[in-house]
């Protein structure tokens, strides 16, 4: 009895409450703010600074949606997902859009009915190693003590590569990222597993990178990207073309700095359909037809991301590799838009 | 006023359901029965429409398929091919465990802390006080992190024990050695303690998903049999005592009864202890990562043990030290005067007396060690929430059932601890005649 | 006669000075045999102790003494700390306040510093109802308030204004305490208003509800009775809350006063385990104190389904009553219901808690004498009379001290909220300070200042309720 009222103050008072129906656009419009599922903190992909602003590479997707979809980057709520609670909060509306370094499986994509829409970080699982255990591939491995983060498909593939190579191991599960490199540090395992990016944040902040290699075997593939719901065509459509609107954008030049200028000169006529200023592919979507402009004015085009938060000039380092456009040898390709 | 009880017979009027006591109470409980009724329709309806919103059902389907991951502590075998439901029989087993240890060890020190806080020693008494504040106002969730690290960072690495071409050709020693006659290994990814080995083991029995291994069912059974005997032969000399008030010598029958059988039966066997080395090439230079052979307790589990048993130690040594402060100074007095010494007043007198008082408070911390084992999520130890409530939810995204499941294990885990150490409560309470 | 023995020479007239004991028996001496030396064991175990003591000091010493205070990234802290390492404070000095605040506008800090001051004043009433003593307690917390404030809050005016309520509020109690009452009953929409913001009208129309209670159980209770009164009036704040106050909201939304509103999502931190901690405790002592009685109630019914949900929440591990905020929640809620995660992790922590207090007041009532319940009932009180005017006040003033500790104990708690992805201090800030590339791979610091932090507020507390327990013991015995 009690609890019911309780309840019922609650929801009249409604401190936020959000609506999780089939139409998600609707829904973010109406409340002027993106809900966007995030990771608990992940060097360089999407943490809060001393501000509290959140910044990163998945972030910055996720304020270019909000700048496509309200027309101002800043109108996002992150909201914190552990590896247990992610693909519930996104089933549940609790947020519109999960951006986290969650990789694309067939079981995710068909059982969990989750969209994932877009690859945004193509990665692999590697192996990282001292220098002085005296290994060079992830084969001589047979019989290490292996850490690992726990609620990842990384574990799986662990299990799955040792078994397939008929070697053996000792998991140590660890909950995040910080402890797996102490207990790494410590010796308290062998080898450290994780995405590779990961490895080579992890590496850039440790005292000594030089003593620690990262082995070549990439055991996996891990391609990462942003997940919505099943079932909503209308919004996966806008996530995805968002997120391609910056590689677009990255493949015609056109940077944050640039984009004025380039919108009142450009005669191509696939830049001047991506800036709005042909065609209607705003309104198809249920958008402005300035979206993709708002989009890449948020945070530049998809290599200013990937260079401002991951790339080589930062301190975690990340070569571009799969990551390049296409053009570049790379496997980032946006679908022509027409 | 008293007339008014005799109400009349006659007219049963509604508001009587309301304002006379003989059907009030009636009224009340039909009201609760529906809003109850009413409430939990509402909340299965609910559920029933969120699931079909988002086309999923409720099944336990689940459980049978492959889990695919590994576990790093197994008390009875599993492999990533083992079924989702046997990888949350582990991690209930590693729950099991965890606790049960915890609540022996946590009793050890709490008694040991709360007698020793009475201690006349003023640094001892200090300490033990510093000792229980700290860990009573402190999140447990820290002192499990505290144990973990500096358990890890203090103990060597198995890298350490590695004897290279160097040292064999200077004759230098690693930089760290086992201990206990070379048998344990203290390392910072757990102990590795010798095992035992049978030469001559019994067959394995196999009745479809269970094995039953007869090597060790014997080993329990002489083992249980040899108490049972002992007891039957103390039994009979205090029979013999209160007879005739002589004690007949029992110590070296004790003593053969429970040592001979045990030890024929594993000679038999030929039993002989696993210890863990680090394989070596001909010329005795160590390769390979780890030891091999013996068993390895997991660092994870001996930190949360230690953590667990000093948190709730220090609520114990609480509950013990009122227990004792409550016994009547009287009874250590007569004690002192019938000239027993301190520590056997203590051990015959005080606390057996002040155990009446301590056990409704130890239920309650062993219930909430039992239930703290969960917070082996932080050093990542692969308890039921770890394998049901973590992995296995997050694989199958089957959050509803494995919740539930989870729920219901605790509970059932919870009421049976209560329910046993109130039997134990009822044995030890003051019998009033 | 007199006379000759006042001649006598060799009969004293003043007493020796009394001799020192011997050197061992007296001073520093006397204390180290008995309190450190006493016996061979004693000896052992002060000097077992001792070398502990030294060995941990020696240990960590160093470390500590070493410490860095200023720099901007770990990897600087190890550059000015050179080979021998030392502990990276720094880090504490640039994130303290996400360790405190989370991610709670700065400029607004003003507002939770209030509102905690004013838990103190809230409390007071209820802690001495009626006393002097109160007023110290509010004159201290006053002038705390308003010190922090002046730390953090660079605008004057808000703290001139600060300290004038303050002022205020100590007047008031220390002229009329019993009218601080109306403090405690207006706090927790006050503090609901500092803290998330938005108009004050939200709050105020919630409160209405409570008014539209007294209304119609004044308007039908001299007609129809107690309980129905009760009932009525029950039902149409319900229908009040759930149907109209949205309307009412609405119409004076835009009216002022209002403060900038601040989301749960900006919560962290100490803030975060306050207003956890706080609001289930709050919320969970009425409902622990009808469980407490349905599980003394003669009706079966009403027995077994306290006696069921007590037994089931203490049952279970906190932590799954936290998944099940984060996971299960939306199962059993209608369809498109959607609040966030703070207020859902509050809903479940308080149901967990009221089973704790339920428990902790059972015990309070089964201390009671028998004699209480009989008095009671020869005075020709009803049941709830006699609750309300006997057993509850008694019970109740018992159990303080039991309350207080399942406070401590769900404060401590509130910790696990970062396995469902809140901001706690321990491990949930932690995990985004560490995010910085500029603190990534520091570790013990954050943990030993949180601890200390944990340890100040806890200790306080389990003292400050053994005062308590000391002071309310009103029976002579």
């Amino acid at each position: 009895m009690k609890k019911s009222v309780f309840l019922g103050v609650v929801a009249a008072t409604a401190m936020t409450a959000g609506f999780a129906s089939a139409a998600t656009l609707d829904d973010v419009k109406a409340r002027g703010e993106l809900l966007c599922g995030s990771n608990t903190g992940l060097t360089g992909f999407g943490a809060p600074d001393a501000n509290g602003n959140w910044v990163g590479f998945d972030v910055s997707l996720c304020r270019a949606v909000a700048a496509a979809v309200l027309g101002d980057p800043s109108k996002v709520k992150f909201v914190p997902t552990t590896g247990e609670t992610r693909f519930t909060a996104l089933a549940s509306g609790e947020v519109d859009l999960l951006v986290r370094n969650s990789t694309w499986t067939f079981s995710r994509d068909n059982d969990l009915k989750l969209d994932f829409v877009a690859v945004n970080y193509y990665d692999g699982q590697g192996f990282m190693v001292k220098k002085d255990l005296g290994v060079s591939s992830a084969k001589e491995l047979d019989g290490a003590t292996v850490c690992i983060q726990t609620g990842t498909t990384t574990e799986l593939n662990l299990a799955d590569f040792f078994k397939f190579n008929n070697i053996t191991y000792t998991p140590v599960t660890v909950q995040d990222d910080s402890e797996a490199q102490r207990q790494y540090l410590a010796g308290a395992c062998d080898a450290y597993t994780t995405d590779a990016s990961g490895l080579a944040a992890s590496r850039a902040t440790m005292a000594d990178p030089e003593n620690h290699i990262i082995l070549p075997e990439i055991i996996s593939k891990e391609p990462l990207g942003p997940v919505v719901r099943h079932g909503d065509n209308q919004w996966g459509d806008i996530v995805r073309w968002t997120y391609f609107a910056l590689l677009i954008a990255e493949e015609k030049g056109i940077t944050k700095a640039n984009i004025e200028e380039v919108a009142a000169s450009s005669t191509d006529p696939e830049v001047r359909r991506l800036l709005g200023l042909e065609g209607d592919s705003g309104v198809m979507m249920g958008l402005d037809n300035s979206w993709a402009k708002n989009a890449i004015a948020a945070n530049g085009n998809y290599g200013e991301i990937f260079e401002a938060n991951i790339g080589t000039s930062t301190p975690i380092g990340l070569a571009r590799g799969l990551n390049a456009l296409w053009t570049q040898g790379g496997l980032q390709y946006a679908p022509p838009l027409r | 006023m008293a007339m008014a009880s005799e109400a009349p017979k006659d007219g049963f009027r509604l508001s009587m359901l309301i304002y006379d006591t003989r059907f009030r109470s009636f009224t009340i409980q039909v009201i609760v029965l529906i809003l109850v009724l009413l409430g939990i329709a509402w909340l299965v309806d609910n559920t029933i429409q969120n699931l079909a919103a988002k086309d999923k059902d409720i099944s336990f389907g689940f459980l049978w398929n492959r889990a695919g991951y590994d576990i790093e502590q197994q008390l009875i075998p599993y492999t990533n091919d083992s079924t989702h439901g046997r990888a949350a029989i582990i991690g209930l087993l590693n729950t099991l465990v965890v606790a049960f240890w915890g609540c022996i060890f946590a009793t050890v020190i709490g008694v040991f802390v709360g007698v020793l806080r009475l201690s006349k020693n003023w640094l001892v008494g200090r300490l033990m006080t510093v000792y229980v504040e700290a860990f009573r106002n402190v999140p447990l969730l820290l002192w499990i992190i505290v144990v973990f690290v500096v358990t890890s960072e203090t103990a060597p690495q198995p890298k350490d024990f590695k004897v290279t071409a160097e040292m064999i050709q200077t004759g230098a020693e690693p930089a760290a050695q086992k201990v206990l006659f070379d048998s344990i290994a203290i390392t910072n990814r757990g102990w590795f303690i010798p095992g035992p080995l049978f030469e001559r083991p019994l067959p394995t029995i196999n009745l479809g998903s269970m094995s039953i291994n007869l090597t060790w069912l014997a080993v329990v059974i002489v083992l249980v049999g040899s108490f049972w005997a002992n007891r039957r032969v103390l039994r009979h000399a205090r029979l013999v005592q209160e007879d005739t008030g002589i004690r007949p010598v029992t110590w070296w029958k004790s003593l053969l009864i429970l040592i001979a059988p045990i030890v024929i039966l594993l000679v038999a066997m030929g039993f002989h202890l696993d210890i863990p080395v680090f394989p070596t090439d001909d010329a005795g230079v160590s390769k390979g990562f780890n030891f091999q052979g013996g068993i390895l307790v997991q660092h994870s589990f001996s930190a949360l043990l230690i953590a667990l048993s000093l948190y709730t130690g220090a609520f114990i040594a609480e509950a013990v030290r009122a227990g004792v402060l409550a016994i009547s100074r009287g009874q250590t007095e007569a004690a002192y005067a019938l000239g027993l010494r301190p520590g056997r007043t203590m051990n015959l007198i005080v606390l057996p007396q002040a155990l009446r008082v301590i056990i409704p408070p130890l239920i309650s911390q062993y219930l909430n060690l039992t239930k703290n084992t969960s917070l082996g999520i932080a050093v990542s130890y692969l308890d039921l929430r770890g394998t049901l409530g973590g992995i296995t939810l997050n694989q199958t995204g089957r959050e509803l059932e494995c919740m539930l499941l989870m729920m219901a294990i605790y509970l059932t885990i919870s009421l049976i601890i209560s329910s046993l150490m109130n039997v134990f409560n009822s044995a030890v309470k003051l019998k009033e005649r | 006669m007199s006379d000759t023995h006042a001649e006598t020479a060799f009969i004293r007239t003043e007493m020796l000075a009394p001799a020192l004991p011997p050197v061992t028996e007296r001073g520093a001496i006397k204390w180290l045999r008995e309190n450190l030396f006493a016996g061979w064991l004693n000896t052992a175990l002060t000097l077992v102790s001792l070398l502990l003591v030294l060995m941990l000091l020696a240990k960590i010493m160093p470390w500590w003494l070493n410490g860095v205070w200023n720099a901007n990234s770990l990897g600087e802290c190890r550059t000015i700390a050179g080979p021998e390492g030392g502990a990276c404070w720094a880090v504490i000095k640039a994130r303290w306040h996400q360790y405190i605040f989370g991610f709670y506008p700065q400029d607004a800090y003003w507002r939770p510093i209030l509102a905690f001051g004013l838990m103190f004043v809230a409390l007071a009433p209820v802690l001495y109802y009626g006393l002097r003593s109160g007023a110290k307690l509010i004159g201290v917390v006053a002038v705390l308030t308003v010190i922090s404030l002046a730390l953090l809050d660079h605008n004057i005016v808000h703290v001139l204004v600060i300290a004038a309520l303050m002022a205020g509020l100590f007047a008031l109690s220390w002229v009329a305490p019993k009218r601080l009452v109306y403090v405690t009953l207006l706090y927790p929409f006050i503090a609901f208003w500092l803290l998330w913001g938005g108009s004050i009208w939200k709050p105020v129309a919630t409160l209405l509800g409570f008014g539209v209670l007294v209304l119609g159980y004044r308007l039908v209770q001299p007609r129809l009775g107690v309980v129905m009164g009760t009932a009525i009036g029950f039902v149409a704040a319900c229908v009040y809350w759930l149907f109209l106050q949205g309307f009412v909201t609405g119409a004076l939304a835009g009216l002022p006063p209002s403060l900038p509103a601040v989301g749960s999502d900006q919560f962290g931190g100490f803030l975060l385990a306050f207003v956890i901690g706080v609001t289930a405790i709050i919320c969970s002592l009425p409902i622990g104190v009808l469980l407490a009685l349905g599980r003394r109630s003669d009706m079966v019914l009403i027995k077994t389904l306290s006696v069921g949900f007590i037994e089931f929440i203490r049952g279970v591990p906190l932590i799954t009553m936290l998944f099940t905020a984060s996971l299960l929640l939306q199962y059993f809620l209608p369809p498109q219901t959607n609040f966030d995660l703070i207020l859902r992790v509050v809903i479940l922590v308080t149901l967990f808690a009221a089973a704790y207090i339920a428990e902790v007041i059972r015990g309070g009532l089964a201390a009671l004498p028998r004699g209480q319940y009989e008095a009671a009932d020869a005075l020709g009180l009803d049941y709830w009379q006699a609750q309300r005017l006997i057993i509850m006040p008694q019970a109740l003033k018992i159990s303080i001290p039991g309350i207080v500790s399942t406070f401590i104990g769900l404060f401590k708690d509130t910790t696990l909220v970062s396995f469902v992805g809140l901001l706690d201090p321990l491990r949930g800030v932690t995990q985004i300070v560490r995010a910085d590339i500029n603190w990534k791979g520091i570790y013990w610091e954050p943990y030993i200042f949180v601890g200390f932090i944990f340890f100040l507020i806890c200790f306080g507390m389990s003292r400050y309720s053994m005062y308590l327990e000391q002071k309310l013991k009103t029976d002579h015995r």
